[in-house]
């Protein structure tokens, strides 16, 4: 779903976010490389979701503990507040229950993480433009068999955040080769966010510029 | 706290050092990459005796007994590699190999354990042992009672999951074994499993549980109940002391059998198999309009039922289907689950089948539940199987596969602690 080179920046950023042996949950783990390298940098203590046979057996191959589960079938098997950051690295896109999993998400844990292609980068305007969806290296697949359904932009994923008071904490972009701070709606091809719900007092508040 | 061993039908040992039996393939056992799959040959059962009484949970004790036991692979000098494998209902210690008297006789978790295969006895030493209250060799019903000469009957004390691993436990200080790498087992094998984790959570260092449950349903306590009245309703059931009457209860255990087998099946799977096909329909292929088999799923059932009440002892069926509905850990946390499984200290894998309607997978979720509200490290797959209850016990590629990496996963933490001198 998403180049490599992306996946690292995502992964170092996430890092930099996530305290030291703390709990960590990922939805949609794959086969468990965000939280095998947290494992590594932070000595989180990760738990993973994922629905495909193959990934869960690559997990369990990396020594990552994985849950098999349909994340639309929601997080019933987590208890509130069990970890202190929940991650969904580019997989929001894919998910059919985007609002329950995103409110599910601040229950499971003090810290939401998100990551997702932007659909707002420019060469996506101008390939529509020209009358085609959009096939990049972010998205790679055509229409007809994307596991992309809920694609969106920065600006549409704020405006829903605000709907589920949910509050952003921090944004970072990146755009083909680097992070991006300019025009970030047009120019990033993949947005990382972290949350947390609006009612609970958050530690980063002070020391972070809120976006959006 | 145990006497020195003694076995019966092969030559002791000395001292607390176990006996492996002789395996024409553990030829390899350094390799630590993919083997091919091999049987472990040729296994011996070996007959401990116990004469340190046993204080059960219902209050009774059992002043002596017997576990019949078979073992793979090779026990290493920390005694650090040692896998426990519990058996279901109608199992046995009998897990892989041939017997030497009976090549066909293939044992129960054979496509599980052996060399190369995903419990892989080049790397781990695995035990197999027949349950007390058991008629595979182990101390049972159809035991002579020391005190009487006779048969023990149903005067064999009821047993509980907690009283085998108990008995269990009394075997791995035999063996001289403190802490297996892990001990595992499928449905009832997988609630001996968990029991151990609570009971004995510093000799548990991974918990294995396939197709299980931490506690039965009113459902399936039901089919049980069913079961065994079946057996104790069959005129020939005595009182539970058939024995010397010189004939047994074969009815009543067909029936059970034949119920209980259907819980193990899938509809679909039931389907497939069977369907509506007729056994031997009339010339026309009418109905044969009588109560005699009509269908081939009736056969088979008879035929499955008539086979096990041949080899099975029925107060043995009786028993084990009571520590079944007796099984619930959480009961002694006032039903709390997660407050039963707070002193683990074990990680687990969890495995369920999709189809499978007699321990579903809601059953394992609420196992996976309470461990991840104690943060106990756990790693669950649920398994899109069309066999039902009997899918653990069936090859299965992903299966598989999972409990391999499992298993290589232990093997790894095991070296690195060796080669560290822990």
């Amino acid at each position: 779903m998403a180049n490599k080179h992306d996946v690292r920046r995502d992964f170092e950023r996430i890092g930099n976010w996530v305290d030291t042996r703390s709990r960590v949950l990922d939805l949609g783990c794959g086969d468990g490389d965000l939280l095998d390298y947290l494992h590594t940098v932070k000595q989180a203590q990760g738990v993973g979701v994922e629905i495909n046979d193959e990934r869960v057996i690559a997990c369990v191959k990396r020594g990552v503990n994985v849950i098999q589960q349909n994340l639309d079938e929601g997080l019933a098997m987590f208890g509130d507040q069990q970890f202190d950051t929940v991650v969904l690295s580019q997989t929001l896109q894919a998910v059919h229950q985007t609002e329950h999993v995103l409110l599910e998400m601040v229950r499971v844990a003090r810290m939401g993480v998100v990551s997702f292609p932007n659909f707002g980068y420019w060469p996506h305007g101008w390939s529509i433009l020209r009358g085609r969806m959009p096939v990049t290296g972010q998205m790679p697949y055509a229409w007809y068999n994307t596991p992309n359904i809920h694609l969106c932009t920065l600006k549409d994923f704020e405006d829903l955040c605000d709907k589920l008071g949910l509050r952003i904490v921090e944004r970072v972009t990146f755009g083909p080769d680097k992070e991006v701070k300019w025009l970030p709606s047009w120019r990033a091809t993949l947005a990382l966010y972290r949350f947390t719900a609006a009612a609970q007092p958050s530690k980063q508040a002070s020391d972070v510029g809120v976006l959006a | 706290m145990v006497t020195a061993i003694s076995t019966r039908n092969i030559e002791p040992t000395q001292s607390n050092s176990p006996r492996t039996d002789t395996t024409p393939t553990d030829s390899n056992p350094t390799d630590t990459n993919a083997t091919p799959e091999a049987s472990v040959g040729i296994v011996q059962t070996q007959y401990v005796e116990f004469d340190q009484p046993l204080l059960l949970a219902s209050g009774q004790q059992l002043e002596r007994y017997t576990l019949a036991v078979q073992t793979y692979g090779t026990l290493n000098a920390d005694k650090s590699n040692a896998v426990l494998i519990c058996h279901a209902l109608n199992a046995s210690h009998h897990v892989a190999g041939v017997l030497a008297d009976d090549p066909k006789e293939v044992g129960w978790w054979d496509n599980m354990v052996g060399p190369g295969k995903p419990v892989d006895t080049n790397h781990f030493f695995v035990i197999g042992v027949n349950n007390l209250g058991s008629c595979f060799g182990s101390t049972g019903p159809a035991s002579i009672r020391p005190d009487t000469g006779k048969p023990w009957g149903a005067a064999f004390p009821v047993v509980t999951v907690e009283d085998w691993v108990m008995a269990q436990a009394r075997l791995a200080d035999r063996f001289g074994i403190d802490r297996f790498a892990a001990v595992m087992g499928g449905s009832l094998g997988g609630m001996q499993a968990l029991s151990w984790s609570i009971t004995c959570p510093e000799r548990v260092r991974h918990c294995v549980v396939i197709a299980s449950t931490p506690r039965l349903s009113a459902q399936n306590i039901g089919f049980n109940e069913v079961a065994r009245r079946a057996i104790i309703t069959d005129p020939e059931y005595h009182g539970g002391d058939y024995y010397a009457q010189d004939v047994v209860p074969k009815r009543g255990l067909s029936v059970a059998r034949m119920i209980g087998h259907i819980t193990y099946l899938s509809d679909d799977d039931m389907a497939e198999k069977f369907g509506r096909t007729q056994r031997a329909p009339s010339a026309d292929g009418d109905w044969h309009y009588g109560y005699d088999v009509e269908f081939e799923v009736e056969s088979y059932l008879r035929y499955q039922g008539e086979k096990f009440s041949k080899y099975f002892d029925a107060n043995t069926y009786l028993l084990i289907t009571r520590a079944l509905d007796y099984f619930d850990p959480a009961r002694h946390a006032a039903g709390d689950l997660t407050k039963a499984l707070a002193g683990v200290q074990a990680n687990f894998l969890l495995v369920s089948f999709s189809t499978d309607w007699r321990f579903p997978p809601a059953r394992s979720r609420e196992i996976v539940k309470a461990l991840l509200n104690n943060a106990t490290p756990v790693t669950y797959a649920e398994i899109d199987a069309p066999h039902g209850h009997d899918a653990f016990l069936l090859e299965d590629a992903r299966y598989h596969a999972v409990v391999r990496a499992y298993f290589k996963r232990i093997a790894q933490e095991i070296s690195h602690e060796v080669s560290h001198g822990q």
